[in-house]
């Protein structure tokens, strides 16, 4: 497919815990930056896509897209987009297509998530909606429970060991102590991991992504429009979306995610090219073995061999294929619905060559990889260089 | 708490939740459980009758839970997996007896008790967990 829907502008807020900072101001001030960053004005876009999880329960607000319109003194078309954790993601694949389709010229995505207002078991609770509610929430799965459940199977399996999941988090960690707006910019060690609090064994506290407010937005527009705001065109060269069954246990396979095979074969197909073309990798490590079943089901690395990959350091920022730059899910934060945006935002950062101490030197091609609940829903997408 | 429930939302699924009641595709004998409103390999070529399974089968992964969602806090820790029954369909549960049987592919049979409560003045949920035999 010719590419034509270009990537002009990102704007991030710092992840983190915003006692002092509402819902609406973190979405205005990510979606203003993106403005800024991509030479445009407000009057300028044509329409937006809201990636956001669970306003509902996490602030008790709905019709969020209207409410950030409304804000910004807009009254184009504002669609929300929810599907869990990967709302973000899929946002920007709704604005994709809209841009291809002609319809729209210039769209603002946003992704926004406000989660420390709650404590931490009604956070819980509300994750947990992106389960299966009658039968797996009612008997008292978690989703770190569902995710220890496919690190338990691929443990036992292809002998994925403790170390291995631990090394994830510690490279995520490394990566986010050179990413300005990153919740924990610290190192940890493999002890640190292997000791911190079980939260659902094999899973302890520093395997999981953090509870975390924020926002990301990006300006996605038509080749055309791009060409006249800048000379560093970066293209949405592919986009997949796949989806399986919401219950973890009516899956063929606890140790693939199908819907990330599926979205990212469509993704690879569209852009015309293979997994080891790719240079930078944000994948959606909601959980330490999440990054490891990622970089198998991407086609990084053959199935069951993921740990090793890690372990052998492959996915470092010096290594053959560097993985969440941006300290990814674990280290930089996960405010749900913003994740999926966040990525598009670390990838264009990679590409245009601005992601500083975390630069992965002549990046070209990047992948981000959203996924919404224990992966009933995948997102994919691969950007490249147009210079 | 999953979800504070009304009372047909909990009405409705007793027969499953309560006695193991699934279903089975006529067309393509694939059963089911939890029961589903749709063949999903035959969709309307298939045909759907109850089924009762006999509540025995075997661990197929396991995790125990330190970090509980609103009403399980004071269960914790539990242990959920997914159960493998012996009709072919696997199964989210509580595991429970002598935990020092857990193993991947141990054996379990149903067994009714209390799930959770919805606060003090909600539903008392029931439903079927996982004895190690």
């Amino acid at each position: 497919m010719a590419k034509k829907v270009c990537v002009v502008g990102v704007g991030l807020t710092k992840f983190g815990e915003h006692w002092d900072r509402g819902f609406r101001e973190l979405a205005i001030e990510a979606g203003v930056k993106a403005i800024e960053d991509a030479g445009i004005s407000g009057k300028d876009i044509d329409a937006m896509y809201i990636g956001n999880m669970s306003g509902g329960r996490f602030i008790g607000q709905e019709h969020i897209a209207s409410l950030i319109a409304g804000e910004l003194g807009l009254n184009i078309p504002s669609t929300r987009v929810e599907a869990a954790c990967a709302s973000g993601g899929l946002a920007v694949r709704q604005a994709y297509l809209a841009v291809l389709s002609g319809k729209h010229d210039i769209v603002l995505v946003g992704g926004v998530e406000k989660m420390t207002d709650l404590s931490t078991a009604d956070v819980t609770t509300t994750l947990a909606g992106a389960a299966d509610q009658e039968w797996e929430g009612y008997y008292g799965a978690t989703f770190p429970g569902l995710y220890a459940l496919m690190a338990r199977r691929h443990m036992y399996e292809y002998g994925t060991t403790r170390e291995q999941l631990a090394l994830v988090a510690v490279k995520n960690h490394e990566n986010a102590t050179k990413n300005p707006i990153a919740q924990y910019p610290f190192r940890i060690t493999v002890e640190d991991v292997i000791n911190s609090t079980p939260v659902a064994e094999p899973l302890n506290l520093l395997d999981c992504s953090p509870i975390t407010d924020g926002a990301a937005a990006v300006i996605v527009c038509s080749e055309e429009v791009a060409k006249k705001l800048t000379d560093k065109l970066v293209y949405i060269a592919g986009s997949g979306h796949a989806t399986d069954t919401l219950a973890l246990h009516d899956r063929e396979s606890l140790t693939e995610i199908k819907a990330t095979r599926l979205a990212a074969k469509m993704a690879y197909e569209e852009a015309g090219i293979r997994p080891r073309d790719v240079d930078v990798a944000e994948v959606h490590d909601c959980f330490t073995i999440a990054e490891i079943m990622a970089i198998e089901d991407l086609g990084f690395v053959e199935k069951g061999k993921g740990g090793k990959f890690v372990e052998d350091g492959e996915t470092k920022l010096d290594g053959s294929i560097p993985v969440n730059t941006s300290g990814g899910l674990k280290a930089c934060g996960h405010p749900v619905g913003a994740t999926g945006v966040k990525q598009i935002s670390e990838i264009v950062l990679q590409l245009r060559g601005e992601a500083g101490e975390r630069q992965v030197k002549d990046a070209r091609i990047g992948l981000a990889h959203n996924v919404g609940g224990s992966g009933a829903t995948a997102v994919v997408h691969i950007l490249e260089r147009g210079w | 708490m999953p979800h504070r429930s009304s009372v047909p939302l909990a009405w409705r699924r007793f027969e499953a939740r309560y006695r193991l009641v699934g279903n089975r595709c006529a067309n393509c004998g694939t059963v089911y459980f939890p029961p589903k409103a749709i063949c999903p390999k035959c969709r309307r070529k298939g045909k759907l009758e109850k089924c009762q399974l006999k509540g025995e089968g075997k661990v197929y992964s396991y995790t125990i839970i330190h970090a509980a969602p609103s009403g399980f806090e004071k269960r914790v820790p539990y242990c959920i997996a997914i159960i493998e029954l012996d009709e072919g369909p696997r199964v989210m549960g509580e595991v429970v007896g002598d935990l020092a049987l857990l193993d991947i592919g141990a054996r379990v049979r149903a067994v009714f008790r209390k799930i959770y409560e919805d606060g003090e003045d909600g539903i008392i949920h029931y439903g079927l967990k996982w004895e190690l035999v």
